[in-house]
């Protein structure tokens, strides 16, 4: 008479996996409330103070404020509904200075304190249910090659001359790589030692003999991965840099394959705007003009060596040297004002240590001479280059200077955040787009919602009337799954989509066909004349290597699906995937539990399956 | 009341009707996605999907002309899931790279140019991506169909896991070629639903496996369509069950869900009733087919460890 009861330990460990599942899934039944988040672009204060100002601009203005908190430096402000908010919105951009603050959309989750204490969070809403913009962009690799190919070119033009080795021309090859020419024989044995000791990181092939004596560098394949990967984790950093110049609450920039980036900005609509703003590449450079060039033969072909022409924005071309004085990536902040005496937009620049040492040193040397400055834009793929400001070097430059030359105030803003924020290391393409407005994505969370209710209460009604005592306590396993799915997906913060809660239903489908497998096998059982203790025990035993091999077989598929799906595909596997396990212990271990409690140490003349 | 008590029939002596039913079936399927293909989403063609939403019920043939006009001369107009809600199709056009098509804000233009409209949803998928899904798509079947053999040939035999395959093969044929047959919109929730019906159609074929390897090793019966027929009976009130419990979730799904996931739910239902036909007459029958017998299932087991020595 013991086959039908667990030790205590089980039913306890039963018991305590359902009671952490139930707090865990807890935080989603609070719902979301529509939020304003404060918060500051540099040491501008977040306190009691600013709360207090903004909380009565927001109830002046007839917002209806549910609650305002001041926590990890944000100031969030909590609202009835999403008009309060829209009120709220427009109040604030009188009031907050948005050169000292950043004002975004989020959706608080409306979780208790003692429940996040616990780290309770309810689960993350993909885009398709909260609303938003998802950009998937290409970096361009071929790009981030011929840019370490510039790069050799000019320190092997560099090292040659240093070590006065003879060479006719290095150049990139059009089909790629680099190709040098030389003098002599000499002259290419004395580069071969020059590059065999200073740059390992280029391949050696050499070309047809001829009287160019040519030699074929390559970027060795492991330096040009290297190269790439940190060209990306750049473009990554100043993404996020410019995204939170934007202010968007819990934003998503993420790395994907070997050269893709994904960008998700929740409660974002305005595209364009975000789009300018990812895709803006917008830099500068400082180069001392040559002013012993001839600028007229140079625009009839005739550069000289070591200048390039370049054409101002106000018309006309200036001749510069190739040398570059400063990049935008020694610029640490930047910021956009009037030029005092002028009137003029500017731009005001602090370099980073180092950069200003060497901007200091090189323009000390170049006192009484002009200075351009480029600013350079990737327009619809191709590279714009217009020198913006010439001006003569009146005294060595340190730390701090300002720019003018610029069209409007707009642009010197929108200049001065991208100084700021840093520039792309390799230019990206977006390659796939998605914009789900608000009301869409209300409307697919009712949806989800209402269909997920419906087949969950037909599905317990079957049971139910099917099975009777078995079909309640296999309905009983049924909810504990879900709340263990819900659970698992909000402590994983797996973003759930509408394909995800299809999938939650989904794992409903298979997780009742481990009941109905048990309750059939127990009938069964019955039938051929076992006594009902012994029925429940042989069918539990028995179905559950049927159980096991059906859903190892559809566990298959669901990882299959994770690994090679992307965004909506990956939600439905993972809640897909996860359910299989879950129902395993809920449909196996948890009913049994029942089963046992109920019937256990009872003498049975009939069961109720 | 609801009690199937004792069924006892003669499911393999339709096994022949069974398989030439299939076999056209499938043939059809083929043909149809040879001549007439698939009616892919963006998702797989590139392009863009803009969904707008009216007040009231939306006048195509207006909202037509006023393109026609336009640069969206080559859009396609048609309802989404409910009158008032509109999904416009732009074809990934030649002249426009990815990065154009993308730069120009399409769902800011529409809206220009359709002012009552309210923009729901705009999605852009540049044309490398949507090779790739598909290409990702057919991979990741394969792989799905790879592992599930090998899984099966370790629990089972060979001549089962080559019974599952066909039936997960037949399966997926059927659903992809109602899809080109009907002019379905076939997108990636779709290819989402197919991969999940390999799960499903398997784990039926699995169930009944189990119970046909179960039958072999404790019957003293020899003779194998009588050993499968009593399997198929024995499990026939579990197999209609998980149907209609499956079915119920996915009917919701497909009447409450919502146009978004009508594709999905279109395959599933489909799926689901092909999956149990296709575990019965396609992955049984194939077993039978290839002659597995008593002996397949016997000599794998050790002495003892046998299905007949639990208590």
């Amino acid at each position: 008479m013991t086959q039908n009861q667990y030790p205590l330990w089980r039913y306890l460990l039963v018991f305590g996996i359902t009671v952490l599942g139930a707090l865990y899934a807890l935080p989603n039944l609070y719902g979301f409330d529509p939020a304003l988040q404060i918060s500051a672009r540099r040491s501008a204060p977040i306190d009691s103070v600013l709360q207090k100002t903004l909380t009565e601009a927001v109830s002046k203005a007839g917002a209806e404020l549910k609650a305002s908190e001041v926590s990890a430096g944000r100031l969030l402000l909590r609202f009835k509904d999403d008009a309060s908010r829209s009120k709220a919105m427009t109040a604030l951009h009188e009031v907050v200075d948005t050169k000292q603050y950043l004002v975004a959309f989020n959706l608080a989750s409306a979780t208790p304190d003692w429940l996040k204490a616990l780290g309770g969070k309810p689960m993350y809403m993909g885009l398709d249910l909260r609303g938003g913009v998802h950009f998937l962009m290409q970096v361009d690799v071929d790009e981030v090659r011929k840019q370490i190919e510039d790069r050799f070119i000019t320190e092997l033009r560099g090292a040659f001359r240093d070590k006065k080795v003879r060479f006719r021309a290095v150049s990139r090859a059009a089909e790629g790589g680099i190709d040098v020419t030389f003098l002599n024989a000499a002259a290419k044995e004395a580069a071969l030692e020059v590059i065999n000791k200073d740059f390992r990181d280029l391949l050696v092939n050499e070309g047809p003999a001829s009287d160019e004596f040519p030699l074929k560098l390559t970027p060795k394949p492991a330096f040009v991965v290297e190269a790439r990967k940190t060209a990306i984790k750049q473009n990554l950093t100043t993404l996020r840099n410019r995204i939170n110049e934007f202010g968007v609450a819990e934003p998503v920039i993420q790395q994907q394959g070997d050269s893709r980036v994904v960008v998700q900005l929740p409660g974002v609509e305005d595209t364009a705007e975000a789009k300018k703003l990812i895709g803006a590449t917008a830099t500068l450079e400082f180069r001392m003009v040559d002013m012993a060039g001839d600028v007229k033969s140079a625009t009839e072909g005739k550069v000289p060596p070591g200048s390039k022409l370049f054409q101002r924005r106000n018309g006309g071309p200036i001749l510069l040297n190739r040398k570059v004085m400063l990049t935008g990536d020694a610029i640490v902040d930047a910021s956009s004002g009037v030029e005092q005496q002028s009137g003029e937009p500017a731009v005001f620049i602090t370099l980073d240590g180092k950069g200003a040492r060497n901007f200091a040193r090189s323009t000390r040397e170049e006192i009484g001479k002009q200075m351009a400055v480029v600013f350079i834009e990737q327009v619809e793929g191709r590279r714009v280059e217009e020198v913006i400001n010439v001006a003569t070097i009146r005294d060595e430059l340190g730390k701090r200077f300002q720019i003018t030359g610029l069209d409007n105030a707009d642009e010197s803003r929108e200049l001065a955040l991208l100084l700021r924020a840093g520039a792309l290391a390799a230019p990206m393409e977006i390659i796939e787009e998605r914009t789900v407005g608000p009301s869409l994505g209300q409307a697919n969370i009712d949806r989800g919602l209402s269909s997920f209710v419906v087949g969950f209460i037909a599905v317990c009604i079957y049971m139910l009337v099917y099975y009777r005592m078995f079909g309640l306590i296999a309905n009983i396993g049924l909810a504990l799954n879900v709340v263990l799915l819900v659970a698992l997906l909000s402590m994983l913060q797996a973003t759930l989509s509408l394909p995800g809660i299809a999938g939650i239903l989904l794992t409903v489908g298979v997780a009742v066909d481990a009941n109905v497998l048990i309750n059939e096998r127990i009938r069964e059982e019955i039938r051929r004349g076992m006594s009902p203790q012994a029925a429940i025990h042989a069918g539990y035993e028995r179905a559950f290597a049927t159980i096991l091999d059906s859903n190892v077989t559809t566990l298959i598929a669901a990882i299959v699906l994770f690994s090679f799906g992307s965004g909506p595909v990956k939600g439905f596997a993972i809640s897909l995937s996860l359910g299989i396990l879950t129902s395993m212990f809920t449909a196996v271990t948890c009913t049994r539990a029942l089963v046992n409690l109920i019937f256990g140490r009872r003498r049975l003349k009939s069961l109720s399956v | 009341m609801l009690q199937w008590k004792n069924p006892n029939y003669d499911f393999m002596q339709w096994r022949r009707v069974g398989l030439w039913l299939s076999s056209a079936i499938n043939i059809a399927a083929i043909i149809s996605l040879f001549t007439v293909g698939l009616h892919f989403s963006i998702e797989f063609t590139g392009g863009t999907v803009v969904e707008l939403a009216y007040k009231q019920p939306a006048n195509l043939e207006s909202i037509r002309e006023t393109l026609k006009g336009s640069d969206f001369g080559g859009g396609v107009v048609q309802n989404f899931g409910s009158p008032e809600n509109v999904l416009v199709r732009l074809p990934p056009s030649a002249e426009q790279t990815g990065a154009e098509a993308a730069s120009k804000d399409v769902g800011m233009r529409l809206s220009k140019l359709l002012p009552d409209a309210e923009i729901r949803r705009v999605e852009f998928v540049g044309p490398q991506v949507g090779e790739e899904l598909a290409e990702d798509g057919l991979i990741a079947a394969l792989i799905a169909m790879g592992g599930i053999l090998i899984y099966v040939m370790l629990r089972f035999t060979f001549k089962f896991a080559v019974g599952a395959i066909v039936a997960t093969v037949h399966d997926v044929l059927v659903i992809v070629g109602f899809f080109s047959l009907s002019r379905l919109e076939f997108d990636l929730t779709a290819l989402a639903a197919v991969l999940a019906i390999m799960g499903y159609s398997l784990n039926d074929t699995i169930v009944i496996f189990d119970r046909i390897r179960e039958n072999f090793r404790s019957m003293r019966v020899a003779d194998p369509i009588k050993v499968m027929n009593i399997s198929l009976n024995q499990t026939l009130s579990r197999t209609i069950n998980t149907h209609v419990v499956t079915m119920l979730t996915v009917l919701s799904l497909f009447f409450l869900g919502g146009a978004l996931i009508h594709s999905f739910a279109t395959a599933l239902i489909i799926g689901i009733i092909v999956g149990t036909y296709s575990s019965i007459y396609v992955a049984s029958a194939s077993v039978l087919a290839l002659g597995a017998t008593r002996q397949d299932l016997l000599p794998t087991q050790k002495e003892g460890a046998d299905a007949d020595s639990r208590p």
